[in-house]
């Protein structure tokens, strides 16, 4: 299901310049490179071409002190990578805020005993002191290697990730690791995610996909049948049970998900991967590289897939399974089947609500394009959309996506998304924590694209309509129309320039 | 097919469906290689005992589940009290990303604050071009009246001076010269977020007092609330009986208006705080109070410095601790506390009165920052309630001393034991150990809920998945008035599941209590 149409780019070219000329000169030269509006690509349409192009720099240093909204290499690692693998302890190596403020925030759903053989949601930090920071942690961290094993023996692992003063006090963690883990007899992975390496999160996952590489494959002998229709399904943390709304899918057309990376995993999930046939990646950004690692090395084919809204899971159930030939195709086509009806109930109870609103998204290195036909598929209209940490590839894979006209902001700034969002005024926006409140003043309907705003699943059939529900409860409750208080004779709102 | 377009099943009831259920154990079965339930049963069990105990509470090395965070949280927190004040967090950018997602999770307001995006080369060459550039354009684009500055623990390893780069930034025009920027150190890993807002309230003071002639306005004084996640019920409750007694009083560092703008379309990225003018003119107040002595230290020295009298609380809460607190006030302003508030607390006490059956001999684990813990045991004895567990993970020597000392004053404190500088995994010990009846903390307790059945009541900084308690007050009367409640619905529905069984323990289910 395609919809049909254009963005104004004429308009958001002049928001572009109005917010540019805010800035100091300096800083308004960089700014400049990360801002544009979509253009018309080749041919237009047609599935798998370029239907625009999008023609930003990105992954490159943020400004000082205009509030960019991303975070560092080690919400990357921890947060992102390593944090859902749950039989594992994983290590807040450094002071105790990091690892405070990332506490049980991402929302990786698993199931387990926590703090006997599961511990995702808790937080273990080595709570560094001034004199850990003179003297050097090592000490210490061999000590809380083994109070863990003390006292959480049912650990299958653990992981060290590194917070900022690690790297410049010069420990050694990787020697701290790999004593301890030959005297338990257990994986210890340290991870060189000090938040100022790199410019974003994009480092972190990059280092935690090469620690998974050099610390976990070929450590173990791996006893495992492996079977004609094993996949991993790569970059999908399970936010809210989107892994498992995915997994039921994948497993109704007949493969077998040997491994989840990393929502609900666990190590043996891990090691086992490079037995798999197939790599099928979701989150492109933050786990391309073990895919390609695991490609070269083992042979492992990857493909990347979508499976938010219809439309994208239509095409993905096909694609993969043309991959595995004519029996998995012939399942996939009554899968398909068994859940259009619920579809098409979804969408006939919600795009009449929602048909034509317009959105502006703004999430981390895949969703600002991956979902975006999800809400085409409700009727709706994306009018821009932009990343925290994407790389040129993302861009690229962007054009795919988005529509001549629309408003691409790469790592936007607090001042820039305020302006935008003034500027347009979209009927929805889909961003962050730290973008939900300032919105939502502006009498503006919002949902977190991280977090599900605390729903989910929204991967799958079954996350779809969900997806399709709290779109429509964001955008259609009561309280929007409740601003304005009815004595006091003021303007009503409206866009800070004539559009469209 | 468990979903349908008529009843949309989100996370909680869609997995408990058949088919997910059936999905998720073969899934364990077939690929996770769990241990063997027996073993995990076991361990479990073995966690509730007092072996288990011993060898939790003698960890050295490792933490876990702290009842703390770090410094520049406490700073950023305390510049959001005054006015047009941005937040600039020297160092690393992913701090404060946690910073602001951490106090929007907790008041659900929008949480500004900068950063100086320093990466690998700024470790390397020191983060001056970082501060330099990055004030020139948080000055321009955000329009602030002052611009805070504090560190994050990447900036205070390398060593960056705060004062000489805001010196060099000034003398490279990114800020006019006369343009404030205070300043505070704040090392997270020195102390905890409490100390990062003594910190910042400090430097707030020294920039705006240092080298100014102090003209004692007697009878004036200042409040300073510290790090209270309550701040916007708290400071407006504490304003009203203030206002009441007709006192001359300035709040420094006043949040209530920042965290809790209104709904009318217009985001305020600025909103309240105490006025620039007014920082200044409270050097020359006759005294400055503190109402949380472990956020405020330094900061009190200073003013004492500066020749005010000073006088410290711990979360005045509950009627002793709010008696003391007005008491003082008069005593400070010359001001009589006025027949309206007396007939207040008479109210709260008329409410304990009417509910100590329900409350008397109840047994607590209260745990949180050092001032909080103090007045929640404080309350819970004036209630007839034991304070069994009193935690604070940034609490240290001092504060256990006080706490001995304020639990030997009540006959029931004779049981209480005090746990300076221990995390939530250690409570999880004590609680299967040496049960109590409810359990006074944060959001983080309810994993401790979960483990122990110890009902938890939210009281204290974060709450994250409560709605809009921060928005009532705790301390004064008032306050107490509203805590009593919250503790007693807890009790009382507690009381009502468990006898609600139909036929076999609904003899209890009575329709009065």
């Amino acid at each position: 299901m395609s919809l049909d149409y254009e963005n104004d780019g004429a308009f958001h070219a002049k928001l572009i310049e109005e917010v540019l000329s805010q800035y100091p000169d300096k800083a308004a030269k960089r700014r400049k490179k990360h801002l544009s509006v979509a253009k018309s690509g080749d041919e237009a349409g047609e599935e798998g071409e370029v239907v625009s192009e999008c023609d930003v720099k990105s992954n490159i240093k943020s400004i000082p002190g205009v509030m960019t909204i991303r975070g560092c290499a080690y919400a990357g690692s921890k947060g992102v990578v390593w944090g859902p693998i749950k039989d594992m302890v994983h290590i807040s190596h450094g002071p105790v805020g990091c690892g405070q403020y990332s506490w049980s925030q991402r929302r990786n759903y698993y199931v387990g005993t926590t703090g006997i053989d599961t511990f995702g949601t808790m937080q273990f930090t080595s709570d560094f002191q001034e004199k850990d920071i003179v003297f050097g942690g090592d000490k210490k961290l061999e000590q809380i290697i083994d109070e863990i094993e003390g006292l959480f023996p049912l650990n299958n692992g653990m992981s060290v990730q590194s917070e900022c003063p690690i790297g410049l006090i010069g420990d050694d963690t990787e020697a701290v690791s790999r004593n301890k883990a030959k005297e338990h007899g257990k994986t210890i992975v340290p991870v060189r995610c000090e938040g100022f390496r790199g410019v974003s999160q994009s480092l972190g996952h990059h280092i935690a996909n090469d620690a998974i590489r050099d610390w976990v494959f070929e450590k173990k002998n791996v006893e495992f049948e492996a079977g004609p229709y094993d996949v991993n399904v790569i970059g999908d943390y399970n936010i809210g049970g989107d892994a498992w709304a995915s997994r039921i899918l994948l497993e109704e057309i007949g493969l077998r998900v040997v491994g989840n990376w990393s929502g609900d995993a666990t190590l043996a999930e891990i090691e086992r991967a490079p037995k798999a046939k197939l790599n099928l990646i979701h989150c492109y950004r933050s786990m391309n590289y073990i895919c390609r690692h695991m490609e070269e090395k083992y042979g492992v084919a990857w493909m990347e897939y979508n499976f938010f809204g219809p439309s994208q899971i239509e095409a993905s159930l096909r694609k993969i399974a043309k991959h595995f030939g004519p029996e998995i195709e012939e399942k996939t086509e009554k899968v398909i089947g068994k859940y259009r009806p619920l579809i098409d109930a979804v969408i006939a109870k919600y795009r009449p609500r929602l048909e034509g609103n317009t959105v502006m998204l703004y999430v981390g290195g895949l969703r600002p394009r991956h979902v975006i036909t999800a809400y085409e598929d409700l009727g709706m209209v994306i009018v821009g959309t932009g990343y925290e940490f994407a790389h040129n590839d993302d861009y690229q894979r962007t054009g795919h996506y988005v529509r001549n006209g629309t408003l691409i902001y790469d790592d936007v700034t607090g001042y820039e998304l305020e302006k935008f969002i003034e500027g347009v005024r979209p009927n929805l926006v889909g961003s962050g924590i730290k973008e939900k409140y300032p919105v939502q003043k502006m009498g503006i309907p919002f949902r977190q694209m991280h977090s599900w705003d605390y729903s989910g699943p929204y991967h799958g059939y079954d996350g779809f309509a969900i997806f399709a529900r709290d779109v429509d409860l964001a955008i259609n409750n009561p309280v929007w129309g409740l601003y304005d208080a009815p004595w006091k004779k003021s303007p009503r709102r409206g866009r800070a320039m004539a559009a469209e | 097919m468990p979903q349908s377009a008529e009843k949309i099943l989100d996370h909680a009831p869609l997995f408990r469906e058949p088919e997910y259920r059936q999905m998720l154990a073969e899934k364990k079965l077939n690929f996770e290689c769990p241990h063997p339930d027996q073993i995990v049963t076991d361990q479990r069990e073995f966690t509730k005992t007092w072996e288990y105990r011993e060898k939790n509470l003698a960890r050295e090395a490792l933490v876990v589940n702290p009842a703390k965070a770090c410094q520049p949280l406490g700073a950023v927190f305390a510049a959001a009290g005054f006015e047009r004040t941005m937040s600039f967090v020297h160092g690393s950018q992913g701090c404060v990303a946690y910073y602001r997602s951490h106090l929007s999770r907790h008041f659900k307001e929008p949480a500004s604050a900068v950063s100086s995006s320093m990466t690998e080369d700024a470790a390397v060459f020191g983060g001056l071009k970082n501060m330099v550039d990055g004030l020139a354009n948080t000055y321009q684009l955000y329009d602030p009246k002052m611009i805070a500055v504090s560190t994050t623990c990447m900036a205070e390893v390398i060593g960056d001076d705060l004062h000489s780069f805001i010196e060099n930034a000034k003398d490279e025009n990114s800020v006019p010269r006369d343009f404030d920027v205070p300043f505070a150190h704040t090392p997270a890993f020195v102390g905890s977020h409490v100390d990062g807002y003594d910190g910042m309230v400090k430097g707030i003071l020294e920039h705006f007092w240092k080298g100014q002639e102090r003209r004692e306005a007697a009878g004036t004084i200042n409040i300073i609330p510290g790090f209270d996640g309550f701040c916007v019920g708290n400071n407006r409750e504490l304003k009203r009986l203030l206002d009441l007694m007709s006192v001359s009083y300035t709040f420094i560092q006043d949040a209530s208006d920042q965290f809790d703008t209104p709904s009318d379309g217009e985001y305020r990225m600025y909103d309240g705080g105490t006025k620039i003018e007014d920082v200044k003119k409270a050097l020359n107040a006759e005294a400055t109070l503190s109402l949380q002595y472990y956020n405020t230290r330094k900061t009190l020295e200073y003013c004492e410095q500066s020749g005010q009298e000073t006088a410290s609380f711990h979360y005045p809460l509950g009627v002793q601790a709010t008696d003391e607190f007005l008491m003082k006030v008069s005593a400070l302003s010359g001001k009589e506390i006025p027949e309206t508030i007396r007939l207040e607390r008479g109210r709260l006490v008329d409410a304990m009165a009417d509910s100590q059956s329900w409350l008397h001999g109840k047994k607590y684990a209260i745990y949180g920052d050092p001032d909080f813990v103090y007045a929640m045991a404080r309350f819970v004895m004036e209630t007839g309630g034991e304070p069994t567990h009193c935690l604070a993970t940034n609490g240290a020597s001092a504060w256990e001393a006080e706490m001995k000392e304020l639990l030997a004053s009540s006959p029931f404190g004779k049981d209480a034991q005090v746990w300076a500088g221990k995390d939530l995994w250690a409570m999880r010990s004590l609680l299967f150990t040496e049960p109590v009846d409810l359990l006074i903390g944060n959001s983080y307790g309810k994993y401790l809920e979960r483990d122990t059945g110890t009902p938890l009541i939210r009281l204290m900084f974060p709450i994250f998945d409560r709605h809009h308690h921060h928005r009532f007050a705790l301390m004064g009367y008032q306050g107490g008035l509203r805590v009593l409640t919250t503790i007693l619905d807890k009790i009382f529905d507690k009381l009502d599941r468990e006898t609600s069984e139909t036929g076999v323990t609904d003899y209890s289910y009575d329709l009065t209590r």
